[in-house]
This record gives structure tokens, sequence and C-alpha cells, in this order.
């Protein structure tokens, strides 16, 4: 969910033409207010204020909120490691795929977007560090998850080891996501210049 | 007949700086015309505003007939009729040679890909570049870089070619062989305009040579005339300038 509103701003950012202005706009008063917010000011403003309003057909889920707030905070950082990566993307790729009569969103499908996700691999996973590591955070709702069980945990046996589990727990998810983007990265690049002649 | 390509008074600025102060030039079906002139004379600026690339300033483009610099022609449908080839080849780094040259077919014209992939393996074999169908195009030289690119343009079936200085960023043993693809697709009958470098070539496969010079054509001829006895003092002093450097 986070990649495709995060592509979809993203995208929206880099439409040119003054038709596009007022969406460009919004899609950058989006990034600059989400990245600016604490992630922590922006869980307890929907997470408590949210259910607080009362409306009817809004839910009140503690898990739905958080959820919300870390899609809202982290859409925000990797729209902009998206936008690197389109910007990265030479000019001359979309002059040629438009050349054979593509259309610009068929260009930007086709040629500008596979090249550039590729190119941010990394940095995307960095986030999705970010991310998960941030989902303690919703834990102030009181919702439980892994870090509020072991703060339980702590609490009734003052022994801290549980917190260690947590934190391992943690480690233990994101090491493998590391390794995949790795070999992901490493097949891309083997794929397109191994025996790589000059000239 | 209408010729396949008209221009009229075409006109571009970059910024305060004319690149084209009014060209005229008509090129007729099967004609082959090279444009030469030193680098910044408006070659490449004038292939691309025919490509419609780049928007022109004042005058008029057109293409059998049809006025494609009108309002509300739709520039997606008039590029797929036109095949250009850039200078720095411009392939997908991310595709094989095959989905580089039917992606064009596929997506604009929306072929099948199966007979998209027949048509483009035909094309590649015509080319010598068969065993190459499945690599990427990194794995491959300069020469077979262009000629793949070249083949791209021509999967769409183009009415008329651009060639944009497709041999300048070759190195020198490279060039022959992307010269020969070129020869070929002249005595095939394909329409070309050919900004080059190159005048043993374009001497060679022109069927009319203009030489352009600060933004206009200064002079045009068939090439023998325009090589063995040209007119414009420009012109001569150019020629002179390549023959110094050994380049004709």
């Amino acid at each position: 969910m986070i990649l495709v509103l995060a592509l979809a701003i993203a995208v929206v950012r880099s439409l040119p033409g003054p038709v596009f202005f007022p969406l460009r706009m919004l899609a950058i008063a989006y990034a600059d207010f989400f990245r600016g917010v604490p992630t922590i000011l922006v869980i307890y403003i929907l997470g408590f204020g949210a259910p607080a309003l009362g409306l009817s057909g809004v839910p009140t889920s503690t898990i739905f909120w958080g959820i919300v707030s870390l899609v809202l905070v982290y859409s925000a950082y990797v729209s902009e490691v998206y936008r690197a990566g389109i910007d990265s993307v030479h000019p001359s790729q979309e002059a040629a795929a438009r050349s054979l009569g593509l259309s610009r969103g068929q260009a930007l499908r086709h040629v500008i977007l596979p090249q550039a996700v590729r190119r941010v691999m990394p940095p995307l996973l960095n986030d999705f560090i970010g991310l998960q590591k941030d989902s303690a955070l919703v834990a102030l709702l009181g919702t439980v998850e892994a870090f509020r069980q072991s703060q339980i945990n702590v609490a009734a046996t003052f022994n801290y080891t549980p917190y260690v589990a947590t934190a391992l727990l943690f480690v233990a998810l994101t090491i493998p996501l590391a390794r995949l983007t790795d070999w992901l990265v490493a097949r891309d690049r083997r794929r397109q210049q191994a025996g790589r002649t000059t000239g | 007949m209408s010729p396949v390509l008209l221009v009229q008074g075409l006109r571009k600025s970059f910024g305060r700086v004319e690149v084209l102060k009014g060209i005229d030039l008509a090129v007729a079906e099967h004609e082959v015309v090279c444009l030469i002139g030193a680098s910044g004379s408006g070659k490449s600026t004038m292939l691309r505003c025919i490509n419609l690339v780049e928007p022109i300033d004042a005058g008029r483009i057109l293409v059998r007939g049809e006025e494609i610099t009108a309002r509300g022609v739709d520039r997606n449908r008039v590029r797929r009729g036109i095949g250009i080839v850039f200078q720095a080849f411009n392939l997908f780094p991310h595709m094989t040679v095959l989905a580089n040259v039917t992606l064009g077919p596929r997506k604009a014209l929306g072929l099948p890909r199966a007979a998209a992939e027949a048509e483009a393996t035909e094309l590649l074999r015509r080319f010598g570049l068969a065993d190459k169908r499945d690599e990427y195009p990194d794995r491959l030289s300069g020469g077979q870089q262009q000629r793949v690119a070249i083949v791209r343009a021509l999967a769409m079936k183009p009415g008329l070619m651009l060639l944009d200085e497709v041999t300048s960023a070759l190195d020198p043993e490279l060039v022959a062989e992307v010269l020969e693809v070129i020869r070929e697709l002249a005595s095939a009958g394909m329409t070309m305009v050919i900004a080059t470098h190159e005048m043993a070539f374009a001497r060679d496969i022109a069927d009319r040579v203009c030489f352009l010079d600060a933004g206009v054509i200064l002079e045009e001829g068939p090439p023998d005339q325009i090589f063995s006895a040209p007119r414009e003092q420009r012109t001569q002093q150019f020629l002179q300038r390549i023959l110094a450097a050994g380049r004709l």
C-alpha cells in the first residue's frame, strides 16, 4: 500500500506542464507535511484523535489508525526515494521511448519506472526496515505488538530478557529482507553487465 | 505527388539563441538527404524538430502532405511513422535486444507479442544480429548497439528515417558496420535524412547534400557538386577544414 501510494505521489510530482500545477503542489505539500511531523505525533493525533471524534462509520480500532499513520508517514518518505529514482533516469530514455510513438504514460511505465525502481531498491529497503521498527510506536496506542508484549513481561518479572528477545526478533525480520535486496540487485547487475565489452 | 517531408520556414530558438533561422527542405520518396555542417549549425535540432521532440517557433513541417506541426495533431501517431536514431543509441538498458525492438510495435502499434517477436527476429537476422536477440544492450559493442537502435526504429515500419550523427559516438573500427546497415536501407529505398560528419559516406550515399551554416541551409546540391565544386565560401572553408583533418 505504501509502495503504491508513494509511487502515485512521485509520479504526480514529476508531471510536467502548468495543467498539473495544482496536483503537483498537493503532492509536494503532502510529502513536506508528513516528513516534517514526527511519526509519534501522527500516531497520537490519529490514534487517539480520530476515534475520539465519535463520527459514525469511522473505525475506532487502534490497530487501524496505527497502520494508517505509518502508511501516511512512510508514503511521504518512499515517494521521495521514488522521485530520486525517476530523476536519475536520463531524459534521453524518455526521448527514445516517445520517438517510438509511445505515449507519456507508456514511456513512464515501460521505460522510466522499471529503471527507476531498480536503482532505488537499496534505499527503499532502508525505509522498510525503518517502517518495521516504527511499528513498535503503535504500542503507544495500546495495541499489543511485540514491543508492548515484552514490556508487559518485563513489568511482571523485572527481567529484561524480553527486551533483548524482541530486539533479536526485529533483527531476525530485517536481515532476510536485506539479503533479499542484495541478491536482487546483484542478479540484476549480473544479467545486464556480465561479459560486457568496451565501446 | 507530395514530398515525404516538407519543411517550410522552420525557426527554433533556445532562450535567446536562434539555432534555426528559416529552414526550407523538401525530401522526395526514396531520397537520401545528408545534412553536413559544423557542430552547432543546427543539424540535430532540425531532426529533433521534425520528430516533434522540440516544439518549433515558426514555420511548418509536412509529412506526406499532412501538417504535423499544426495544433491538435496526435504527436504519438506522427512519431510512429518517423524513425529516429540517436548519436548515443539510447537503448533501454533493462530490456533484452528483443524487448527493445518489440516495445514500440507492441505498445504503440498494439501488435500481439508473438507477431512482434517474429517480425523483430526477422529484422535482427537481416542485420546480422540474430544471435544477440536475448542479450542485454550493455553486453554489446557500440556498433552492435547502434545497429539494434536502427532495427528498433525500423520495427515501427516508418516511412521516413532520421539519423542523427549515428556514428559519432563509435570507435573508428565500428563505424563501417553501422554505415553498411544504412547503405542497405538506402538501397532498399528507405527515405532518409542523415545528419553526419562522415563526408566520404555522405558523398557515397546521398542523393543530395545540404550544408547547414548558422541555422540556414547555405548550399545544397548533388554530392559531387557540393564536395568538388562548392559555390559558397563558407562551404569551401568547412570542407577544407574537414580535409585538413583527414576526414574526406
